[in-house]
Protein backbone atom coordinates (compact mmCIF):
# COMPACT_ATOMS: atom_id res chain seq x y z
CA UNK A 1 0.00 0.00 0.00
CA UNK A 2 2.78 2.45 0.80
CA UNK A 3 4.38 1.99 -2.28
CA UNK A 4 1.03 2.49 -4.58
CA UNK A 5 0.76 6.15 -2.56
CA UNK A 6 4.94 6.58 -3.56
CA UNK A 7 3.78 5.56 -7.24
CA UNK A 8 0.89 7.94 -7.22
CA UNK A 9 2.88 10.73 -5.74
CA UNK A 10 5.52 10.20 -7.84
CA UNK A 11 3.48 10.60 -11.17
CA UNK A 12 1.64 13.50 -9.46
CA UNK A 13 5.09 15.18 -9.18
CA UNK A 14 6.09 13.87 -12.85
CA UNK A 15 3.03 15.55 -14.71
CA UNK A 16 3.44 18.88 -12.18
CA UNK A 17 7.53 19.18 -13.73
CA UNK A 18 5.90 18.27 -16.76
CA UNK A 19 4.05 21.46 -17.12
CA UNK A 20 5.75 23.92 -15.68
CA UNK A 21 8.59 22.36 -18.00
CA UNK A 22 6.42 22.95 -20.78
CA UNK A 23 5.34 26.57 -19.42
CA UNK A 24 8.85 27.39 -20.01
CA UNK A 25 9.24 26.50 -23.07
CA UNK A 26 6.58 27.89 -24.46
CA UNK A 27 7.43 31.48 -22.75
CA UNK A 28 10.90 30.81 -24.03
CA UNK A 29 9.71 30.09 -27.61
CA UNK A 30 7.49 33.17 -27.07
CA UNK A 31 10.12 35.19 -27.16
CA UNK A 32 12.02 33.66 -29.90
CA UNK A 33 9.26 34.52 -32.20
CA UNK A 34 9.73 38.23 -31.33
CA UNK A 35 13.34 37.92 -31.39
CA UNK A 36 13.07 36.54 -34.62
CA UNK A 37 9.87 38.63 -36.60
CA UNK A 38 12.47 40.45 -38.09
CA UNK A 39 12.48 38.25 -41.58
CA UNK A 40 8.53 38.03 -41.68
CA UNK A 41 8.17 41.92 -41.76
CA UNK A 42 11.69 42.39 -43.89
CA UNK A 43 10.14 39.77 -46.24
CA UNK A 44 6.50 40.67 -46.22
CA UNK A 45 5.40 38.27 -48.67
CA UNK A 46 6.02 35.72 -46.38
CA UNK A 47 3.92 37.12 -43.80
CA UNK A 48 1.30 38.07 -46.82
CA UNK A 49 1.04 34.49 -48.14
CA UNK A 50 0.34 33.23 -44.32
CA UNK A 51 -2.59 35.97 -43.89
CA UNK A 52 -4.36 34.56 -47.39
CA UNK A 53 -4.23 31.25 -46.02
CA UNK A 54 -4.72 32.10 -41.95
CA UNK A 55 -7.26 34.88 -42.89
CA UNK A 56 -8.78 35.37 -46.26
CA UNK A 57 -9.69 31.57 -46.19
CA UNK A 58 -11.51 32.18 -43.39
CA UNK A 59 -13.59 34.88 -44.53
CA UNK A 60 -16.84 32.53 -45.84
CA UNK A 61 -16.82 30.99 -42.50
CA UNK A 62 -16.83 33.67 -40.40
CA UNK A 63 -18.94 36.28 -42.72
CA UNK A 64 -22.04 33.46 -42.66
CA UNK A 65 -21.62 33.07 -39.09
CA UNK A 66 -22.31 36.24 -38.77
CA UNK A 67 -24.93 37.02 -40.55
CA UNK A 68 -26.44 33.90 -38.81
CA UNK A 69 -25.46 34.96 -35.15
CA UNK A 70 -26.90 38.53 -35.90
CA UNK A 71 -30.42 37.13 -37.18
CA UNK A 72 -30.53 34.58 -34.18
CA UNK A 73 -30.10 37.52 -31.91
CA UNK A 74 -32.82 39.54 -34.39
CA UNK A 75 -35.12 36.77 -33.49
CA UNK A 76 -34.46 35.99 -29.87
CA UNK A 77 -33.92 39.40 -28.86
CA UNK A 78 -36.99 40.59 -30.65
CA UNK A 79 -38.82 37.77 -28.91
CA UNK A 80 -37.86 39.34 -25.12
CA UNK A 81 -37.93 43.21 -25.88
CA UNK A 82 -41.52 43.12 -27.51
CA UNK A 83 -42.75 42.04 -24.05
CA UNK A 84 -41.89 44.80 -22.54
CA UNK A 85 -43.20 47.13 -25.38
CA UNK A 86 -39.19 47.85 -26.01
CA UNK A 87 -39.09 46.26 -29.44
CA UNK A 88 -36.99 49.79 -31.07
CA UNK A 89 -33.73 48.69 -28.56
CA UNK A 90 -33.01 45.56 -30.90
CA UNK A 91 -30.59 47.09 -32.41
CA UNK A 92 -28.88 48.61 -29.44
CA UNK A 93 -29.20 44.80 -28.42
CA UNK A 94 -28.05 43.15 -31.63
CA UNK A 95 -24.98 45.69 -31.55
CA UNK A 96 -23.90 45.55 -28.30
CA UNK A 97 -23.93 41.98 -28.13
CA UNK A 98 -21.79 41.69 -31.22
CA UNK A 99 -19.46 44.27 -30.81
CA UNK A 100 -18.37 43.66 -26.99
CA UNK A 101 -19.06 39.83 -26.90
CA UNK A 102 -20.34 37.83 -30.06
CA UNK A 103 -17.97 39.55 -32.33
CA UNK A 104 -14.42 39.12 -30.94
CA UNK A 105 -15.52 35.41 -28.82
CA UNK A 106 -17.27 33.58 -31.76
CA UNK A 107 -14.62 34.78 -34.61
CA UNK A 108 -11.94 33.87 -32.24
CA UNK A 109 -13.40 30.30 -31.67
CA UNK A 110 -14.19 29.92 -35.53
CA UNK A 111 -10.56 30.69 -36.00
CA UNK A 112 -9.14 28.99 -34.00
CA UNK A 113 -10.82 25.44 -35.50
CA UNK A 114 -10.41 26.49 -38.94
CA UNK A 115 -6.98 28.18 -38.94
CA UNK A 116 -5.27 27.63 -35.59
CA UNK A 117 -5.64 23.84 -36.32
CA UNK A 118 -4.50 23.81 -39.85
CA UNK A 119 -1.16 25.89 -38.70
CA UNK A 120 -0.40 23.54 -36.13
CA UNK A 121 -1.10 20.77 -38.75
CA UNK A 122 1.21 22.45 -41.13
CA UNK A 123 4.39 23.14 -39.13
CA UNK A 124 4.09 19.68 -37.15
CA UNK A 125 4.08 17.62 -40.74
CA UNK A 126 6.87 19.76 -41.86
CA UNK A 127 8.61 18.39 -38.47
CA UNK A 128 7.52 14.97 -39.02
CA UNK A 129 9.11 15.06 -42.67
CA UNK A 130 12.76 16.76 -41.33
CA UNK A 131 11.48 20.02 -43.38
CA UNK A 132 12.64 21.96 -40.06
CA UNK A 133 15.78 20.47 -39.65
CA UNK A 134 16.81 20.43 -43.21
CA UNK A 135 16.16 24.35 -42.63
CA UNK A 136 18.46 24.07 -39.68
CA UNK A 137 20.78 22.07 -41.81
CA UNK A 138 21.03 25.67 -44.65
CA UNK A 139 21.37 27.70 -41.75
CA UNK A 140 17.43 28.98 -42.24
CA UNK A 141 16.50 29.64 -39.08
CA UNK A 142 12.94 27.89 -38.82
CA UNK A 143 11.53 30.19 -36.32
CA UNK A 144 12.33 32.96 -38.47
CA UNK A 145 11.24 31.81 -41.51
CA UNK A 146 7.56 29.20 -40.59
CA UNK A 147 6.50 30.01 -37.49
CA UNK A 148 7.08 33.57 -36.99
CA UNK A 149 5.14 34.42 -39.96
CA UNK A 150 2.29 32.37 -39.54
CA UNK A 151 2.10 34.26 -36.01
CA UNK A 152 1.99 37.50 -37.11
CA UNK A 153 -0.09 36.10 -40.18
CA UNK A 154 -2.93 35.23 -36.93
CA UNK A 155 -2.36 38.40 -35.09
CA UNK A 156 -3.21 40.79 -38.15
CA UNK A 157 -6.10 38.99 -39.23
CA UNK A 158 -7.79 38.51 -36.04
CA UNK A 159 -9.13 41.84 -34.85
CA UNK A 160 -9.93 42.39 -39.30
CA UNK A 161 -11.95 38.78 -39.39
CA UNK A 162 -14.27 40.27 -35.99
CA UNK A 163 -14.75 43.55 -37.18
CA UNK A 164 -16.35 41.73 -40.38
CA UNK A 165 -18.27 39.47 -38.36
CA UNK A 166 -19.68 42.34 -36.10
CA UNK A 167 -20.85 44.69 -39.26
CA UNK A 168 -21.79 41.20 -40.94
CA UNK A 169 -24.35 40.36 -37.62
CA UNK A 170 -25.42 43.77 -37.44
CA UNK A 171 -26.68 43.51 -40.97
CA UNK A 172 -28.12 40.20 -40.02
CA UNK A 173 -30.32 41.68 -37.06
CA UNK A 174 -30.85 44.67 -39.06
CA UNK A 175 -32.12 41.79 -41.87
CA UNK A 176 -34.66 39.84 -39.65
CA UNK A 177 -35.76 42.84 -37.24
CA UNK A 178 -36.23 45.81 -39.78
CA UNK A 179 -36.72 43.93 -43.10
CA UNK A 180 -38.69 41.03 -41.92
CA UNK A 181 -40.39 41.67 -38.68
CA UNK A 182 -40.80 45.48 -38.88
CA UNK A 183 -39.07 47.55 -36.38
CA UNK A 184 -39.10 50.69 -37.04
CA UNK A 185 -35.84 51.60 -39.27
CA UNK A 186 -35.24 54.60 -37.89
CA UNK A 187 -35.25 53.69 -34.51
CA UNK A 188 -33.50 50.69 -34.79
CA UNK A 189 -30.02 53.12 -36.26
CA UNK A 190 -30.80 55.91 -33.89
CA UNK A 191 -30.86 54.16 -30.59
CA UNK A 192 -28.12 51.86 -31.93
CA UNK A 193 -25.96 54.70 -32.79
CA UNK A 194 -26.30 56.21 -28.94
CA UNK A 195 -26.11 53.53 -27.23
CA UNK A 196 -22.82 52.35 -28.59
CA UNK A 197 -19.87 54.23 -27.26
CA UNK A 198 -16.80 53.86 -30.24
CA UNK A 199 -13.92 54.53 -27.49
CA UNK A 200 -16.04 52.23 -24.37
CA UNK A 201 -17.65 49.36 -26.65
CA UNK A 202 -16.28 49.00 -30.38
CA UNK A 203 -12.56 49.87 -29.23
CA UNK A 204 -12.87 47.64 -26.46
CA UNK A 205 -14.23 44.63 -29.01
CA UNK A 206 -10.90 45.04 -30.98
CA UNK A 207 -8.41 45.25 -27.95
CA UNK A 208 -10.01 41.80 -27.41
CA UNK A 209 -10.08 40.20 -30.20
CA UNK A 210 -6.27 41.70 -30.74
CA UNK A 211 -5.19 39.31 -27.76
CA UNK A 212 -7.41 36.62 -28.73
CA UNK A 213 -5.32 36.40 -31.78
CA UNK A 214 -2.35 37.02 -30.12
CA UNK A 215 -3.30 34.00 -27.99
CA UNK A 216 -4.51 31.62 -30.63
CA UNK A 217 -1.66 32.33 -32.91
CA UNK A 218 1.01 31.60 -30.14
CA UNK A 219 -0.53 28.11 -28.88
CA UNK A 220 -1.12 27.12 -32.99
CA UNK A 221 2.47 27.58 -33.85
CA UNK A 222 3.95 26.66 -30.65
CA UNK A 223 1.80 22.90 -30.36
CA UNK A 224 3.34 22.60 -33.96
CA UNK A 225 6.67 23.09 -33.30
CA UNK A 226 6.13 20.96 -30.04
CA UNK A 227 4.22 18.26 -31.66
CA UNK A 228 5.80 14.56 -31.49
CA UNK A 229 7.16 14.22 -35.35
CA UNK A 230 5.06 11.20 -35.52
CA UNK A 231 1.09 10.52 -37.64
CA UNK A 232 -0.39 10.17 -34.20
CA UNK A 233 1.56 13.51 -32.51
CA UNK A 234 0.53 15.94 -35.53
CA UNK A 235 -3.09 14.66 -34.75
CA UNK A 236 -3.21 15.37 -31.13
CA UNK A 237 -1.14 18.82 -31.26
CA UNK A 238 -4.09 19.85 -33.86
CA UNK A 239 -6.76 18.35 -31.06
CA UNK A 240 -4.68 20.24 -28.22
CA UNK A 241 -4.45 23.17 -30.23
CA UNK A 242 -8.12 24.03 -30.65
CA UNK A 243 -9.05 22.78 -27.12
CA UNK A 244 -6.12 24.78 -25.39
CA UNK A 245 -6.66 28.02 -27.45
CA UNK A 246 -10.37 27.82 -27.04
CA UNK A 247 -10.30 27.46 -23.22
CA UNK A 248 -7.79 30.13 -23.49
CA UNK A 249 -10.32 32.69 -25.40
CA UNK A 250 -12.80 32.27 -23.07
CA UNK A 251 -10.53 32.43 -20.01
CA UNK A 252 -8.86 35.51 -21.67
CA UNK A 253 -12.41 36.95 -22.30
CA UNK A 254 -13.13 36.70 -18.94
CA UNK A 255 -10.10 38.50 -17.52
CA UNK A 256 -11.00 41.43 -20.06
CA UNK A 257 -14.10 41.61 -19.98
CA UNK A 258 -13.78 42.25 -15.97
CA UNK A 259 -11.62 44.64 -16.19
CA UNK A 260 -12.80 46.79 -19.09
CA UNK A 261 -16.36 46.31 -18.17
CA UNK A 262 -16.22 47.22 -14.27
CA UNK A 263 -17.01 50.66 -14.16
CA UNK A 264 -20.54 50.48 -16.30
CA UNK A 265 -21.54 47.39 -13.76
CA UNK B 1 -0.60 30.16 -56.17
CA UNK B 2 0.54 33.17 -58.13
CA UNK B 3 1.88 35.92 -56.00
CA UNK B 4 -0.09 38.67 -57.55
CA UNK B 5 -3.41 37.21 -56.90
CA UNK B 6 -2.49 36.67 -53.17
CA UNK B 7 -1.36 40.31 -52.67
CA UNK B 8 -4.73 40.97 -54.33
CA UNK B 9 -6.92 38.97 -52.20
CA UNK B 10 -5.05 39.79 -48.87
CA UNK B 11 -5.11 43.37 -49.99
CA UNK B 12 -9.56 43.31 -50.60
CA UNK B 13 -9.16 41.38 -46.96
CA UNK B 14 -7.72 43.82 -45.20
CA UNK B 15 -9.65 46.93 -47.35
CA UNK B 16 -12.66 45.38 -46.07
CA UNK B 17 -11.76 44.23 -42.45
CA UNK B 18 -11.09 48.13 -41.97
CA UNK B 19 -14.10 49.47 -44.05
CA UNK B 20 -16.00 47.12 -41.57
CA UNK B 21 -14.75 48.79 -38.33
CA UNK B 22 -15.53 52.41 -39.98
CA UNK B 23 -18.76 50.88 -40.86
CA UNK B 24 -19.08 49.72 -36.69
CA UNK B 25 -17.69 53.28 -35.57
CA UNK B 26 -19.84 55.41 -37.47
CA UNK B 27 -23.10 53.68 -38.44
CA UNK B 28 -23.10 51.54 -35.56
CA UNK B 29 -21.13 53.47 -32.76
CA UNK B 30 -21.79 57.51 -32.38
CA UNK B 31 -18.39 58.57 -33.54
CA UNK B 32 -20.27 60.38 -36.27
CA UNK B 33 -22.45 62.62 -33.81
CA UNK B 34 -20.03 64.74 -32.17
CA UNK B 35 -16.08 65.55 -32.58
CA UNK B 36 -13.99 67.34 -30.03
CA UNK B 37 -14.14 69.89 -32.39
CA UNK B 38 -16.96 71.49 -32.98
CA UNK B 39 -17.86 71.44 -29.48
CA UNK B 40 -18.23 73.67 -26.50
CA UNK B 41 -19.20 72.78 -22.91
CA UNK B 42 -21.66 74.45 -20.36
CA UNK B 43 -21.95 73.55 -16.93
CA UNK B 44 -25.23 73.77 -14.55
CA UNK B 45 -25.67 72.76 -10.86
CA UNK B 46 -28.60 70.52 -9.55
CA UNK B 47 -29.99 69.65 -5.96
CA UNK B 48 -30.23 66.30 -7.12
CA UNK B 49 -29.22 64.75 -10.49
CA UNK B 50 -30.88 61.21 -9.86
CA UNK B 51 -29.83 58.47 -12.25
CA UNK B 52 -28.29 60.81 -14.50
CA UNK B 53 -25.40 59.49 -15.98
CA UNK B 54 -22.23 60.83 -18.06
CA UNK B 55 -22.86 60.34 -21.94
CA UNK B 56 -26.41 61.08 -21.38
CA UNK B 57 -28.07 62.88 -24.15
CA UNK B 58 -28.94 66.78 -23.62
CA UNK B 59 -31.91 67.22 -25.88
CA UNK B 60 -33.64 70.17 -26.85
CA UNK B 61 -37.60 69.78 -28.01
CA UNK B 62 -36.35 66.02 -28.37
CA UNK B 63 -33.31 66.31 -30.57
CA UNK B 64 -30.48 65.50 -29.26
CA UNK B 65 -27.91 68.91 -28.99
CA UNK B 66 -25.44 67.51 -26.99
CA UNK B 67 -23.77 64.89 -24.30
CA UNK B 68 -23.23 64.84 -20.41
CA UNK B 69 -19.33 65.19 -20.08
CA UNK B 70 -19.04 64.85 -16.64
CA UNK B 71 -20.83 64.63 -13.35
CA UNK B 72 -19.16 65.53 -9.99
CA UNK B 73 -20.18 66.87 -6.05
CA UNK B 74 -19.33 70.58 -5.83
CA UNK B 75 -18.39 70.74 -1.95
CA UNK B 76 -18.77 74.76 -1.67
CA UNK B 77 -22.50 74.86 -2.56
CA UNK B 78 -23.34 70.46 -1.81
CA UNK B 79 -25.16 70.59 -4.85
CA UNK B 80 -23.94 68.33 -8.25
CA UNK B 81 -22.23 69.76 -10.85
CA UNK B 82 -22.64 68.68 -14.40
CA UNK B 83 -20.95 69.67 -17.55
CA UNK B 84 -22.44 69.39 -21.26
CA UNK B 85 -20.59 69.27 -24.25
CA UNK B 86 -23.04 71.33 -26.38
CA UNK B 87 -23.05 70.99 -30.34
CA UNK B 88 -21.37 74.26 -31.66
CA UNK B 89 -24.51 74.31 -34.09
CA UNK B 90 -26.78 74.62 -31.52
CA UNK B 91 -26.92 77.87 -29.45
CA UNK B 92 -28.67 78.92 -26.53
CA UNK B 93 -29.66 81.90 -24.78
CA UNK B 94 -28.23 83.12 -21.45
CA UNK B 95 -31.70 82.81 -19.83
CA UNK B 96 -32.00 78.83 -20.94
CA UNK B 97 -33.60 76.30 -18.33
CA UNK B 98 -31.77 72.86 -17.86
CA UNK B 99 -33.83 69.66 -16.31
CA UNK B 100 -33.33 66.60 -15.74
CA UNK B 101 -35.82 64.62 -17.59
CA UNK B 102 -37.06 60.71 -17.93
CA UNK B 103 -37.51 58.98 -21.54
CA UNK B 104 -40.55 56.54 -20.19
CA UNK B 105 -41.60 55.77 -16.91
CA UNK B 106 -38.68 53.25 -16.44
CA UNK B 107 -36.70 54.79 -19.36
CA UNK B 108 -32.89 56.51 -18.80
CA UNK B 109 -32.61 59.74 -17.68
CA UNK B 110 -31.87 62.77 -20.08
CA UNK B 111 -30.86 66.59 -19.73
CA UNK B 112 -33.72 68.77 -21.34
CA UNK B 113 -32.32 72.46 -22.39
CA UNK B 114 -35.30 74.94 -23.61
CA UNK B 115 -34.16 77.98 -24.75
CA UNK B 116 -35.68 81.54 -22.92
CA UNK B 117 -35.66 85.02 -23.96
CA UNK B 118 -32.77 86.78 -23.94
CA UNK B 119 -30.28 87.98 -26.98
CA UNK B 120 -27.11 87.20 -25.08
CA UNK B 121 -26.27 83.73 -26.26
CA UNK B 122 -24.34 80.76 -23.70
CA UNK B 123 -20.08 81.03 -24.49
CA UNK B 124 -18.27 78.16 -23.86
CA UNK B 125 -17.73 77.52 -19.99
CA UNK B 126 -21.44 79.67 -18.75
CA UNK B 127 -23.15 78.07 -15.83
CA UNK B 128 -26.52 77.64 -16.76
CA UNK B 129 -28.64 79.33 -13.91
CA UNK B 130 -32.30 78.08 -14.22
CA UNK B 131 -32.17 74.45 -13.25
CA UNK B 132 -34.56 71.71 -12.28
CA UNK B 133 -33.85 68.74 -10.59
CA UNK B 134 -34.35 64.96 -11.30
CA UNK B 135 -37.81 63.79 -9.49
CA UNK B 136 -37.08 61.72 -6.66
CA UNK B 137 -39.80 59.16 -6.29
CA UNK B 138 -39.43 58.54 -2.54
CA UNK B 139 -39.86 62.54 -2.22
CA UNK B 140 -42.82 62.53 -4.34
CA UNK B 141 -44.97 60.07 -2.53
CA UNK B 142 -44.22 61.76 0.48
CA UNK B 143 -45.39 64.67 -0.28
CA UNK B 144 -48.14 62.94 -2.17
CA UNK B 145 -48.77 61.52 1.46
CA UNK B 146 -48.62 64.68 3.16
CA UNK B 147 -50.82 66.17 1.09
CA UNK B 148 -53.50 63.65 1.44
CA UNK B 149 -52.98 63.62 5.25
CA UNK B 150 -53.63 67.31 5.86
CA UNK B 151 -56.28 66.80 3.39
CA UNK B 152 -58.11 64.63 5.27
CA UNK B 153 -57.27 66.29 8.73
CA UNK B 154 -58.17 69.47 6.81
CA UNK B 155 -62.00 67.79 6.49
CA UNK B 156 -62.00 66.21 9.80
CA UNK B 157 -61.80 69.31 11.44
CA UNK B 158 -64.43 70.84 9.83
CA UNK B 159 -66.94 68.49 10.55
Amino acid sequence: MPRRVGVNLRHIGHRTVDAIWRLGYFARFFAAIFLYSGTSFRRFFLTIREIYFTGVLSLVIILVSGLFVGMVLGFQGYHTLQRYGAAESLGVMVALSLVRELGPVVSALLFASRAGSAITAEIGLMKATEQLSAMEMMAVNPVARVVAPRFWAGVISMPLLAALFSAMGVFGGYLVGVVMIGVDEGAFWSQMQSAVDFREDILNGVIKSFVFGIAIAAIAVFEGYDAPPTAEGVSGATTRTVVTSSLAVLALDFILTAVMFRGIA
Amino acid sequence: MERATIDLWVGIFVAAGIAALFVLALKVGNMGNFSAADTYKLEAHFENVGGLKPRAPVKSSGVVVGRVADISFDTKRYDALVTFVIDKRYQFSRDATASILTAGLLGEQYVGLTTGGDDVMLKNGDVIKLTQSAVVLENLIGQFMYNKASESGATGSGK
